[in-house]
């Protein structure tokens, strides 16, 4: 009569059948992407490794915090690293939580921040090919990001058509947001060509690896406490470059996924911009509105790590001012900072609004069924 | 909206030094035989961020026919003082020299600036204070700027730019706020960059406009700063006045620095409490630029930092954050704008404080001289 209920069995019975907008798989070691490599960068990988914007190697140089940044118990008991195990992930979060379907961001050993252009590429080409034969058809509500590096557009464009020929899983595509420049420069439009025209979606998640510029404008912070808040404006950084040079009056089609990069900054850059826009317009002829509108036009935002006001009912502003159709329910799971899907909604919302943001926006961005 | 009552307290408009003959009677001769010989005695020394051409850096209707804006203390008396029937207007020179790489040029053009701004400003004009420029490049000399102004208390805060070598709560920086705490200085921290880093972290974007924009996300950076190396709790007397730094980004930095300090708490050990109680108590915000669509969204942005007591009035004057007198956004209250025109500002200065209860302009001191 005490005996607890297993939370697996009171949890199935509520299934929430929501859509997962970041989860993070990961490779057991870097073996796993040797059927995917040629010898060549096999070779590559084992003599030379990586080559990063960073003086330590193969380790963050600003360390996480919990178990390297991880959900402790999310480390499998047979070894490897938290994410390289599909079936404690379905165990942990797929099933126990009702997921419907789980954007994967795979952010480690896609070639995004390797400075060696060619290893990049076959790096990113393998993380792709690793992505379908070892997650999506394994488990059908994964779906996957092509992840390609954006210091390289030409190869970039040749994988992005590849795989968006190839499988309909792959729903957009992921570069990192710390690029060698802002994202809405020249040399990246040729990707967002490739994505407009392939109808997919460009996935922003912040990166471990610097790309070659400290993290703020005021240089390299001392504590992980600074580097983590500069996800947020590493971010915002970008949305001002991609919505100034012009790319979405060049690119209507184009839509942003934010993920993991806050949300609540987003009215108050729209407002800045426009009272700055307003008096050195001449500067940007090319930009037809005021900057806030492409911001509310062309840009999605993630829940995780969920916004805590002292006052939680705060929240609804923030919402009613971003638009409550742009904001998309995220995990990240299996790191430190996992948001559950039944608690991280907790603010008084309308049932509407909470089916938006657990569902179906990003349905209706992504093209889910 | 105009202002409703006279006596307010401008906490950011900026005298321009005309240039740099204005400065030569406060260089001493070797420093103005150097600046001679290398033919940068006609330099501008001006800030990029603030370059005289661009839009922001001078309203049209302030803007001279010649010269620098902000260069004449008469049109200032007039367009900002008299205007705005200010009772103490803050004037923070940003000059050039805070973005040299020779830390002995920068510290003899700061004393320069300071020494002039106390002669040719303070001394015809006695609603004006100002803040101390300090060379960064150097803290032992940015301590002993401190020391030299300090006694003057028509100096009334520290002035540095958001964006440097590094971000400011770091260590290497705290001889300044010892000294500032000594002498009861609010450090102020204005937007501007010496372009040491690329304004974002993917480098270097390609307008004037994303420079304006960015410099909030560097005072978010900036305070995130303060708040991880624990500056407020190594010198509990700090205040930070944070210009031209907009406003409607605070309750982001509160929100998610409360979440994350209880993650990374033990990486922080000196942060004792929630850090928007930290910034509740220490850091001020000049009104200008208004980063806010109107007075009510104001009024929802000071709910969401639950404290009056942040915003502190500017004009900003020359630089073209409004037009007319209409220095104010519509719907705030009469109480919150009498703490904003008047209250939050004095609470800040202690120097204008002081001064406002003595109820007379202060008289100079004779060790500012040179």
């Amino acid at each position: 009569m005490n005996k607890p209920v297993p939370e697996s069995e009171t949890r199935a019975a509520q299934r929430l059948g929501f859509v997962d907008c970041d989860i993070h798989p990961v490779q057991r070691s870097p073996k796993d992407l040797y059927p995917y490599l040629e010898p060549r960068w096999r070779e590559h990988s084992e003599t030379f490794g990586g080559h990063l914007c960073q003086g330590l190697s193969g380790q963050l140089s600003f360390p996480r915090m919990m178990a390297s940044g991880m959900r402790a118990d999310a480390y499998p008991s047979n070894g490897g690293p938290p994410g390289c195990d599909l079936e404690l992930m379905q165990r942990q979060h797929l099933d126990l939580n009702g997921c419907d379907t789980g954007m994967m961001v795979c952010l480690s050993r896609g070639g995004m921040e390797e400075r060696n252009l060619e290893f990049g590429a076959a790096l990113a080409h393998a993380v792709n090919d690793w992505q379908i034969h070892d997650w999506v058809k394994k488990d059908r509500r994964l779906k996957a990001g092509i992840v390609v590096p954006q210091e390289y557009p030409e190869f970039a464009v040749r994988e992005i058509d590849a795989r968006a020929e190839e499988s309909e899983a792959f729903r957009q595509v992921i570069i990192s947001p710390r690029s060698s420049e802002p994202l809405g420069r020249r040399k990246y439009w040729p990707i967002y060509e490739a994505i407009a025209r392939n109808n997919l979606v460009l996935g922003l998640h912040p990166a471990g690896n610097p790309g070659g510029h400290p993290s703020s404008g005021t240089g390299w912070g001392t504590y992980y406490m600074q580097e983590h808040y500069t996800f947020g404006t590493s971010i915002s950084g970008n949305v001002v470059s991609l919505i100034t040079e012009g790319v979405f009056e060049r690119f209507p089609n184009l839509k942003v996924a934010l993920i993991e990069s806050g949300f609540s900054w987003a009215p108050s850059l729209g407002w800045r911009m426009d009272k700055q826009w307003a008096h050195m317009r001449k500067e940007t002829p090319h930009l037809k509105r005021p900057p806030s509108e492409y911001l509310r036009q062309h840009f999605w935002f993630c829940t995780q790590p969920m916004e805590e006001p002292e006052e939680p009912a705060h929240l609804y502003d923030v919402l009613d001012w971003i638009g409550w159709d742009r904001m998309m329910f995220s995990s990240d799971y299996p790191h430190w900072d996992f948001d559950d899907p039944r608690q991280a909604l907790s603010f008084a919302m309308t049932e509407a609004q909470r089916a938006g943001i657990l569902r179906d926006n990003a349905r209706a961005l992504y093209r889910l069924a | 909206m105009k202002l409703p009552f006279a006596g307010a307290i401008d906490c950011d408009l900026h005298p321009a030094v005309p240039d740099v003959a204005a400065l030569m009677p406060y260089l001493d001769d070797f420093w103005r035989e150097h600046l001679t010989e290398r033919y940068i005695d006609h330099s501008p020394f001006v800030l990029a961020s603030y370059a005289q051409n661009l839009p922001q850096s001078a309203r049209a209707d302030w803007r001279p026919k010649q010269g620098v804006p902000g260069a004449d203390l008469a049109a200032l008396r007039r367009d900002a003082l008299d205007a705005f029937g200010t009772r103490f207007a803050i004037a923070n020179v940003l000059h050039g020299a805070v973005a040299l790489y020779n830390a002995d040029m920068a510290a003899a053009l700061c004393r320069a600036v300071n020494s002039w701004i106390a002669h040719a400003w303070l001394d015809r004009e006695p609603r004006l204070r100002a803040s101390i420029l300090v060379p960064t490049q150097d803290i032992e000399l940015a301590v002993a700027e401190i020391e030299r102004c300090a006694p003057d208390p028509r100096f009334v805060q520290v002035l540095l730019l958001v964006m440097g070598d590094r971000p400011l709560g770091h260590r290497s920086f705290w001889p300044i706020y010892r000294a500032a705490e000594k002498h009861r200085l609010p450090i102020g921290i204005h937007a501007g960059s010496t372009f040491r880093h690329a304004p974002t972290g993917s480098g270097w974007p390609s307008y004037h406009l994303e420079d304006s924009v960015l410099q909030a996300a560097a005072f978010e950076d900036t305070l995130v700063s303060f708040l991880a190396e624990g500056v407020l709790q190594k010198f509990p007397g700090t205040k930070l006045v944070l210009m031209e730094s907009g406003f409607a980004w605070l309750p982001t930095l509160l929100w998610r620095t409360n979440r994350s300090w209880r993650g990374v708490r033990t990486e922080v050990p000196w942060i004792d409490r929630a850090p928007a109680e930290i910034v509740r108590d220490h850091v001020r915000f000049t009104l200008q630029p208004l980063d806010v669509p109107n007075g009510d969204v104001l009024n929802r942005i000071i709910d969401h930092v639950r404290s009056d007591e942040l915003i502190l009035f500017s004009t900003d004057y020359p630089h073209w954050q409004f037009d007319g007198e209409d220095a104010l956004p519509e719907g705030l209250s009469e109480a919150m704008l009498r703490k904003i025109l008047i209250d939050n500002p004095l609470a800040t200065y202690p120097r204008l404080r002081a001064a406002a209860d003595a109820d007379q302009p202060v008289p100079m001191r004779e060790e500012m001289a040179r």
